[in-house]
């Protein structure tokens, strides 16, 4: 469960990313978060993992209040959150497998555990016949599952995404929708903001529309409603 | 923490010491440099203070009997002598023993002084050594009140000039020790931030998937204490070695004067001993410095 109330953002440059938002995204469920560019949806997402702190207001997150947390409690809060971004943040030097591990090497996971759990969801992405090769060996889309897969590694149970195919063609854009379909029908949440109008309107889902920092529109199994 | 975790940060930092090859020797060299300076400032101002204890040592008060005095008076001079505060040891040495002495001082031209012998000009004495060589002067002053004493005769002047130098000594070789360790210092934060700045990829992504800030600091407090570490080996090799040389170029010439040098062992591991850890906490120190200004959350 993640609830925010009255969110407001300002950055120290004076900008008013966030504009009062107030949301309830249950456990489980699928949200597209969408509005143009500049209009706030990174910082949203960031609120949520704690990369930013909010203004003022209260963000929620199974009980815990991010706003006034201490730095020292985010490493814990995070174990509980996949996050997936557009550039992937992969490292080239490691393989696919060394890449997944390393989420569960670095919160000192007993390593009988790491195996196990990283051919797991490297199944889950349909990568574990390329679990030795490097990143600059995949695809775009491939190297796109291998971070999904380590964003859910450590069974988290939400996973947010910022524009997770923003860097990828249309069909491999499919295969990563497919991928979070399946993550999200193992009962996690999806947060998700997009730029893609065809997804949004093909699978539809919840769509929170963000303006000059404000929900300007939300609604279950909505449109993209902007032109593309 | 983990055995498996300590394996890993360790792994981690030594690989870094071999990624960043160059800034790795750059601040190796920084620390040998300046270690090597710095042994070679303990090694002489050790040797210097372990000299200057020595004539501080032998600085004496001569404390003249006068020619009156009799047995007894002589023996509770000597009682008060050694009943004073900060007095280490009083020696008595008679007139004709100084006449000797003074004899023997100047060699083949002292036999001309045997003319003396007859009837001797000298007083007897009472050598008075001070505990600490710089209560000489407090102790002399008060020895020269007490009665059946004619003259009190001691380096005056001297200790205090002598105790001036060595601590201006001293106090600059400590400067200039302190500006070489922040030189180093800073050379070597300057590698951790390099450091960090190469893996800043791996720590935004171990941020994100939650490992602690502990975890993610520790590489580079070892890759730091491995650059003090490392960089304290050469210094160790060069400073003892050359000591030793010296050592055994000056000993035989310093024999029989107050330079005596401190014996090669164990001064060779006291020297080591405080090179390695020098170098250890610079590498530490350094690296704390670049971590807790560049690894901030
Ligand atoms: N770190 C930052 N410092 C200052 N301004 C920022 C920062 N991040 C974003 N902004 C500004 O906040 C507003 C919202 O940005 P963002 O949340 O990235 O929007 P979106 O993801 O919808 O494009 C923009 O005007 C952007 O310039
Ligand atoms: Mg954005």
């Amino acid at each position: 469960m993640i609830e925010m109330q009255d969110v407001y953002k300002t950055y120290p440059n004076g900008v008013i990313a966030l504009n009062g938002i107030s949301v309830r995204i249950k456990q489980g469920e699928f949200v597209y978060v969408v509005g143009p560019s500049g209009a706030g949806k990174s910082t949203f997402i960031k609120m949520m993992y704690r990369e930013e702190k909010p203004t003022s207001g209260k963000i929620m997150i199974n009980g815990v209040n991010l706003a006034n947390i201490k730095n020292s409690k985010v490493p814990l809060l995070r174990r509980n959150i996949g996050i997936v971004f557009q550039d992937f943040k992969l490292l080239p030097k490691l393989t696919v497998y060394e890449n997944v591990a390393f989420a569960l090497e670095v919160i000192e996971e007993s390593p009988k555990n790491i195996r196990k759990r990283v051919m797991e969801v490297l199944d889950l992405v349909r990568l574990k016949h390329k679990a030795r090769f490097y990143p600059d060996e995949l695809s775009g889309g491939e190297q796109q599952r291998v971070s999904i897969a380590r964003s859910i590694v450590n069974n988290p149970a939400i996973v947010i995404a910022d524009e997770p195919t923003g860097n990828l063609d249309p069909d491999t854009s499919w295969e990563i929708m497919d991928i979070f379909e399946r993550i999200n029908d193992r009962g996690t949440t999806i947060v998700m903001a997009t730029h893609n109008r065809e997804i949004v309107n093909t699978i539809r889902r919840r769509v929170i529309a963000i303006e000059r920092g404000k929900i300007v529109r939300d609604e279950v199994k909505g449109e993209y409603g902007y032109e593309a | 923490m983990r055995l498996n975790t300590l394996r890993r940060h360790f792994r981690e930092s030594f690989k870094s010491l071999g990624r960043n090859g160059w800034m790795t020797f750059a601040s190796i060299s920084a620390v040998t440099v300046t270690l090597l300076l710095v042994g070679v400032f303990l090694v002489i101002m050790l040797n210097i203070q372990h000299i200057t204890k020595q004539i501080e040592r032998d600085v004496e008060i001569r404390v003249h009997v006068d020619l009156s005095a009799t047995d007894a008076d002589k023996d509770a001079l000597r009682a008060k002598l050694e009943a004073f505060a900060g007095v280490e040891k009083v020696t008595y040495s008679s007139k004709d023993e100084e006449l000797q002495k003074l004899i023997d001082s100047f060699g083949e031209d002292g036999q001309s002084f045997r003319l003396f012998e007859q009837d001797n000009p000298l007083s007897d004495v009472f050598i008075v050594k001070a505990e600490n060589p710089l209560d000489t002067e407090k102790i002399a002053k008060q020895i020269e009140t007490l009665p059946s004493v004619s003259k009190v005769k001691y380096g005056k002047g001297q200790i205090e000039k002598l105790f001036a130098a060595t601590t201006t000594i001293r106090n600059v070789g400590l400067a200039l020790i302190v500006g070489l360790l922040f030189t180093a210092m800073f050379l070597i934060s300057n590698t951790i931030k390099i450091t960090i700045f190469a893996r800043r990829r791996e720590i935004e992504i171990m941020r994100l998937v939650g490992a602690t800030n502990g975890f993610i600091r520790w590489p580079f407090f070892l890759e730091g204490l491995w650059l003090g570490v490392l960089g304290s080996i050469v210094p160790i090799a060069i400073v003892l070695s050359a000591y030793s040389y010296t050592f055994d170029l000056l000993y035989p010439r310093l024999k029989d004067t107050f330079f005596q040098l401190l014996p090669f062992y164990p001064f060779a591991w006291q020297v080591a001993t405080v090179l390695v850890l020098l170098g250890a906490c610079i590498g530490m120190w350094g690296s704390l410095m670049s971590v807790r200004r560049f690894l901030k959350v």
